[in-house]
């Protein structure tokens, strides 16, 4: 029987997607949070943190709901000519956005809180508007938290399943990604299908966070 | 040597600020060009009040820089449009780049018209040419400090801030980038504002003296005129003497001495190094100073000056008076014992001759 790489490609795809579009949704977040003193800070970084702590059924239903047909999203969607999202691979992509931000915002929020005012300051003095000092000397000097939290988002939305399942479905080539795969050949006793995906996990992951460690700690003893 | 174009009138500062417990109330007009020292004890608020004048803190006010309001009532100018420098207590060179891109970062950032000095002179003034390519974690505390010091300048800025750029250095280091400050003092004519809490570091860079104490100003005017007044309680310590502007009259090779005159008289002191016509800073304690009523011409001392007592107080330890007097237009401190005040009858008016036991030349 021939190796069916379909739902290798399109998790690499849609963890690639993510990460990329975490990137741009998690920063901003991270940095309020960092600098804040709103009364909002508490509330936002909870309804950040959900995921960790929510089965993912309850965030995958949720999220059914939000933006099916007769939610208040997918109503926008409709509207705008898009059709809904739900069991679509763009429908995946906006679970997983919601699924792995805190792996995004926490190891930046740490980051950005560590490295404390002074150098923004600096950058200041020296004539660097807001955006500027913060795209040059709050970035650099936050990037082994960017690269934690990209290698997180990465890694966590790789290994999704349950919201997967509520809110994409099993469509080979469209939503049916690894977790799911496996899952399909583990119900239809395709052990040994089921073998090699879910080894493959086994050594990605591992070697991911390896990588991840080994790096960073390289960081770290270099002192930046 | 190209020299920064400073403001034409003063930098006026009136700011209000509370942080906690802490209240600074500060009304200040300050000279145009030269080193400002704003002087006091940690917790005096000098470097609040350097901060407010950068807008790195808030503060309710008024500041005026050469005729142009930085902040009043309705308006607050943002940091990184004040055209100023600061040169921070620490370290505060990127990390994540080399010192050439360091220098660059605020250079780039100023529009070239506005540019009065040139990257290379920066380097060159602040000797950094073998380190350019070097990351900060690879240089001394005193190399990071010094180009933290071109790298403000670069910016072009019209007016210095210092928070006490030398405190975090050990003494070695201290001794290295003292001179560099020297010479951006003689090069600069924009104000420089420079924390410190060392009176050493006053006596060597400073023009004009303000002192604060818990958030207030208590004195603020010329460097020998704040120096040589007795009624200061921050200024009556061991350290409590008066700088002198002095020139260099004559060398005596055979002894290594040259003789230093200035407005009321001259000193010996030791000449290695110094030129006729040198102009230099003489830094004289007040317990360095003694007094006699006679001019006692066999006196192994050679450093005798009349001059007359101005007037006395004994209000810093009990049996200590502090005795100010004037040569001319010069003003001396001597720190002698009660008993030896009622000795010599000591009154105001009363004719005297200084005998200055040490002298150290600072420039």
């Amino acid at each position: 029987m021939e190796f069916d790489w379909t739902p290798v490609w399109l998790t690499l795809k849609l963890a690639g997607i993510t990460t990329f579009t975490l990137m741009f949704v998690g920063t901003p977040i991270a940095w309020w949070l960092a600098r804040t003193t709103h009364w909002l800070k508490q509330p936002v970084a909870a309804v950040v943190a959900l995921p960790l702590v929510l089965p993912p059924t309850v965030l995958g239903f949720y999220l059914l709901l939000l933006l099916g047909p007769q939610g208040m999203v997918g109503e926008i969607t409709q509207a705008l000519g898009l059709g809904t999202l739900p069991f679509t691979f763009a429908g995946l992509v906006v679970a997983s956005v919601f699924y792995s931000l805190p792996f995004v915002v926490q190891p930046l929020q740490n980051a950005f809180e560590a490295q404390g005012v002074r150098m923004l300051e600096v950058a200041a003095t020296l004539r660097a508007s807001p955006l500027d000092r913060f795209l040059t000397v709050a970035v650099p000097l936050a990037r082994p938290g960017f690269m934690t939290a990209a290698v997180l988002a990465f890694a966590h939305t790789v290994g999704e399943f349950g919201v997967v399942l509520m809110i994409g479905g099993n469509i080979p080539g469209e939503t049916k990604v690894l977790s799911v795969a496996i899952y399909d050949h583990v119900e239809t006793l395709e052990y040994e299908q089921a073998h090699l995906l879910a080894g493959g996990m086994l050594v990605f992951s591992f070697t991911v966070l390896l990588v991840l460690y080994m790096v960073n700690g390289r960081l770290h003893r270099s002192g930046r | 040597m190209p020299v920064l174009e400073g403001a034409k009138s003063t930098l006026e500062a009136r700011f209000k600020a509370s942080l906690g417990a802490f209240t600074l109330d500060v009304d200040l007009s300050l000279p145009a060009k030269g080193v400002t020292a704003l002087f006091g004890h940690s917790g005096s608020g000098k470097t609040t009040l350097l901060r407010c004048i950068a807008g790195l803190h808030k503060a309710q006010g008024e500041l005026n820089v050469s005729g142009e309001y930085w902040q009043h009532a309705e308006y607050f100018l943002p940091v990184h449009q004040r055209p100023l420098a600061y040169v921070f207590q620490e370290a505060s060179l990127f990390p994540h780049l080399t010192v050439k891109r360091n220098l660059e970062y605020g250079f780039k950032r100023i529009l070239p018209q506005v540019r009065q000095i040139s990257f290379d002179q920066a380097v060159q003034w602040l000797g950094l040419e073998a380190m350019l390519d070097r990351m900060p974690d690879k240089l001394s505390g005193g190399e990071r400090q010094r180009v933290a010091i071109a790298r403000a300048l670069l910016t072009s800025p019209r007016v210095l801030l210092m928070d006490e750029p030398l405190a975090a250095l050990d003494h070695r280091s201290k001794q290295e980038i003292l001179p560099y400050l020297e010479r951006l003092h003689e090069m600069l004519s924009i104000p420089i504002l420079y924390v410190t809490h060392s009176p050493d570091e006053v006596a060597r860079l400073a023009d004009h003296l303000v002192l604060l104490d818990r958030g207030k100003v208590i004195a603020s005017g010329s460097l020998s005129e704040t120096l040589s007044r007795i009624d200061l309680p921050v200024l009556v310590g061991e350290d409590a003497g008066v700088v002198i502007q002095a020139r260099v009259a004559e060398l005596d090779a055979r002894w290594h001495l040259c003789r230093a005159e200035f407005d009321g008289g001259s000193l010996w002191l030791p000449g290695d190094g110094l030129k006729v016509n040198d102009k230099i800073r003489l830094r004289v304690l007040a317990r360095d100073v003694s007094l006699a009523l006679d001019k006692h011409e066999d006196q192994s001392m050679l450093n005798l000056i009349p001059a007359s007592v101005v007037e006395l107080a004994d209000n810093a330890r009990p049996g200590v008076v502090l005795v100010k007097l004037k040569a001319q237009s010069t003003h001396f401190l001597s720190r002698l014992t009660a008993r030896s005040v009622d000795k010599l009858h000591l009154i105001p008016g009363k004719k005297v001759w200084l005998q200055v036991k040490s002298v150290a030349v600072l420039e």
